[in-house]
C-alpha cells in the first residue's frame, strides 16, 4: 500500500515537475486567455450590459478559466503519445505495478497541472476586474477546477491511447476541444438558447463544470449545483475508468 | 538447473508479415543466454513479447512459471529490461530519472540511492547527476540508460542489443557488473546482439535467429562445430547467407513500420 501510493506519487511530481520546468509554455498558454478577456470581456461588455445581463466580464471568467482547463487538461492526458514517441512510456509499461496505477499518477499530475492553470487565469481576471462574490467560495471553486481538469486529463488519455502519434492533433483540436470549449456555454449565457444549442450544451460536461465555477463566483448558474456537481463526478468516473481501460491495452 | 524462461512455438504476426515465426528455447536459472541474428531478424519483437509489451499471435512464454499473458504484473516483478532505444525521461536530471526508476521497480529508499550513487559513478554522469537528460549527449543518455536498468536486480535481466552505441570502455564495465551480477545472485540474463564476438565471449548458449526463426541453437563452439567452420563469424555467415540485411532494407520491418505509421498492427 506504501509502496503504491508512493509510486502514484512520483509519477505525480514527476508532471508538477516538468510543468514547472518548461516556462515558456506556462507563459504561452496564457496568451489565449488573455485575449480572450480583453477583446470578448471589454468588447462585448457594453451590449451585454444593455441586454440587462450584467457585468461581462465577471460572466465569462469562469468560462475562460474553463477554457484555461480544458486545453491544459486535454493535452496533459495526451502526453502519453510524446512518452512513447521519446520512449518512456515503455519505462513505465514493464513495472513491477498495474498500469491502472501508472495511469492514475499520470492522470492527477496532468489534473493538478491543468488546476494551477486554471487558478492563474483566475488571478490574472482578477487584474482584468473580476471580482468574485464570496472569497470564502474560492476554495471550492478550486476544488470544482480540479474536478473538470481530472475529467478532461481522462479524456485526453484515452484519446493518446487511441493514436499512434502527433498527427491527429489537428483533428482533436479541431473536433474535439474546440467544440467542447465553444458549446460549453463559456461565452454566453444558457438561458434561452435554440433548443439545438441548448440540447448540445447540456451533452457537453464542460457545461456543468463552468455552470458550477458560476454559482460558486458570481452566483449565476443555470442547471443548479447539485446537478453540476453530479454529472461531473459521474462522468469523471466514467472517463477516468475509459481511460484505465484503453491505457491497460497500449502496446509498444 | 530450473527453467527459467520457457518459449514454444511463439508466432508474431502484423497482418501479413510474421515478425516471429514459430521460435522455442528454454533458458535456465542462472544461465546466460544470446540472441544472435542480422537486423530485423525478429530478435526485439520476441524480447517485447517476453517483457508484456507485445501479446504474441501465437504460442506461450513463462518466466519463471508465471505466463506473462495472462498475469502481466506478477511476470513483470521477475525482470528488469535495458531497451534498445531511447527510454529516459529528458526533461527529469539523470538523478531522478534514477530515482523514478528506483521507486516503480520497488527498490527501497537506501539501496536506491547507495546504488544509484555507485552506478552513476561507474559509469561516469555522477558529476552531471544534477543536469537535465535533454543536455546529455547520445553516448551519455546510453550509459544513463544502462546504469538505469542495472538499479534493481530482479531474477532475469533482458537487454535488447544493451551495447549498440556504447564507448568499449563502457562495454567492458557493463559486461563485468552483470556478469558479477550472474555470479553473486545467480541473475539470469537474456541479450540480443548482432556481435558475434560479444555473443562468443559473454553467453554460455546461442540462439541465431533469422528471418523470424531460430536457425540453430547451442554455444559457440557447438555452433561452429555443426556448421563445420572456425570463427563464430563464419558459423553466423554459413547460417543466415551473406545477403546484407541493412535495417531500412529490410521489407518486412519496413512494411511493420508504414502500418504503425497507419495506426494498426498492434
Amino acid at each position: 500500500m506504501k509502496s503504491t501510493m508512493q509510486k502514484i506519487y512520483f509519477l505525480w511530481l514527476r508532471q508538477i515537475k516538468k510543468y514547472f520546468r518548461s516556462r515558456s509554455r506556462i507563459i504561452g498558454s496564457l496568451g489565449q486567455p488573455l485575449l480572450f478577456l480583453l477583446a470578448l470581456g471589454y468588447g462585448f461588455g457594453s451590449v451585454f450590459a444593455q441586454a440587462g445581463q450584467g457585468n461581462y466580464l465577471n460572466f465569462l471568467a469562469p468560462g475562460v478559466i474553463g477554457m484555461s482547463i480544458i486545453f491544459t487538461a486535454i493535452f496533459s492526458g495526451m502526453e502519453v503519445i510524446w512518452d512513447r514517441q521519446f520512449g518512456f512510456l515503455k519505462e513505465t509499461l514493464v513495472a513491477p505495478m498495474p498500469r491502472f496505477h501508472i495511469m492514475i499518477g499520470r492522470t492527477l499530475g496532468g489534473a493538478t497541472v491543468a488546476t494551477m492553470q486554471g487558478v492563474i487565469v483566475m488571478l490574472l481576471s482578477l487584474a482584468f476586474g473580476f471580482h468574485p462574490l464570496n472569497w470564502w467560495l474560492v476554495l471550492p471553486a478550486v476544488g470544482v477546477m480540479f474536478l473538470v481538469a481530472l475529467l478532461f486529463t481522462s479524456l485526453g488519455t484515452m484519446v493518446a491511447s487511441l493514436l499512434d502519434d502527433m498527427q491527429g492533433f489537428q483533428l482533436i483540436m479541431n473536433f474535439l476541444v474546440m467544440p467542447l470549449f465553444f458549446l460549453s456555454g463559456a461565452l454566453f449565457p444558457l438561458q434561452g438558447l435554440p433548443a439545438l444549442l441548448a440540447i448540445l450544451a447540456r451533452i457537453d460536461p464542460l457545461s456543468y463544470g463552468i455552470d458550477a465555477l458560476r454559482v460558486l463566483l458570481i452566483n449565476a448558474g443555470h442547471y443548479g449545483l447539485g446537478t453540476d456537481l453530479a454529472v461531473l463526478s459521474a462522468v469523471t468516473l466514467a472517463f477516468v475508468w475509459l481511460g484505465a481501460v484503453f491505457f491497460r491495452r497500449l502496446q509498444v | 538447473m530450473k527453467t527459467m524462461i520457457e518459449v514454444k512455438n511463439l508466432v508474431k504476426r502484423f497482418g501479413d508479415i510474421t515478425a516471429v515465426d514459430g521460435v522455442s528455447f528454454k533458458v535456465g536459472g542462472g544461465e546466460i543466454f544470446a540472441f544472435l541474428g542480422p537486423n530485423g531478424a525478429g530478435k526485439s519483437t520476441t524480447i517485447k513479447m517476453l517483457t508484456t509489451l507485445l501479446s504474441p499471435t501465437r504460442g506461450s512464454v513463462t518466466l519463471d512459471g508465471v505466463d506473462p499473458v495472462r498475469d502481466p504484473e506478477r511476470a513483470r516483478r521477475s525482470f528488469g529490461i535495458v531497451f534498445q532505444d531511447p527510454s529516459l525521461d529528458d526533461d527529469l536530471t539523470a538523478w531522478e530519472n534514477m530515482q523514478l526508476h528506483g521507486v516503480l521497480y520497488d527498490v527501497p529508499a537506501a539501496e536506491r540511492n547507495r546504488r544509484g550513487q555507485e552506478l552513476l559513478w561507474f559509469v561516469d554522469l555522477w558529476e552531471r547527476r544534477d543536469d537535465l537528460v535533454k543536455r546529455f549527449s547520445g553516448g551519455m543518455k546510453r550509459r544513463l540508460e544502462i546504469a538505469r536498468g542495472l538499479l534493481h536486480h530482479p531474477k532475469i535481466i533482458f537487454l535488447d542489443e544493451p551495447t549498440l552505441g556504447l564507448d568499449p570502455q563502457t562495454r567492458n564495465r557493463m559486461w563485468e557488473y552483470l556478469r558479477e551480477l550472474n555470479r553473486k545472485e545467480g541473475t539470469t540474463l537474456f541479450f540480443t546482439t548482432h556481435y558475434m564476438e560479444e555473443a562468443e565471449r559473454i553467453a554460455q548458449r546461442i540462439a541465431v535467429i533469422d528471418h523470424g526463426k531460430i536457425i540453430a541453437l547451442g554455444s559457440a563452439a557447438q555452433l561452429k562445430r555443426q556448421t563445420k567452420t572456425a570463427s563464430l563469424e563464419d558459423a553466423f555467415l554459413s547460417l543466415t547467407g551473406h545477403s546484407i540485411r541493412e535495417e531500412s532494407a529490410d521489407p518486412a520491418l519496413d512494411a511493420m513500420r508504414a502500418m504503425r505509421r497507419r495506426g494498426f498492427g498492434h
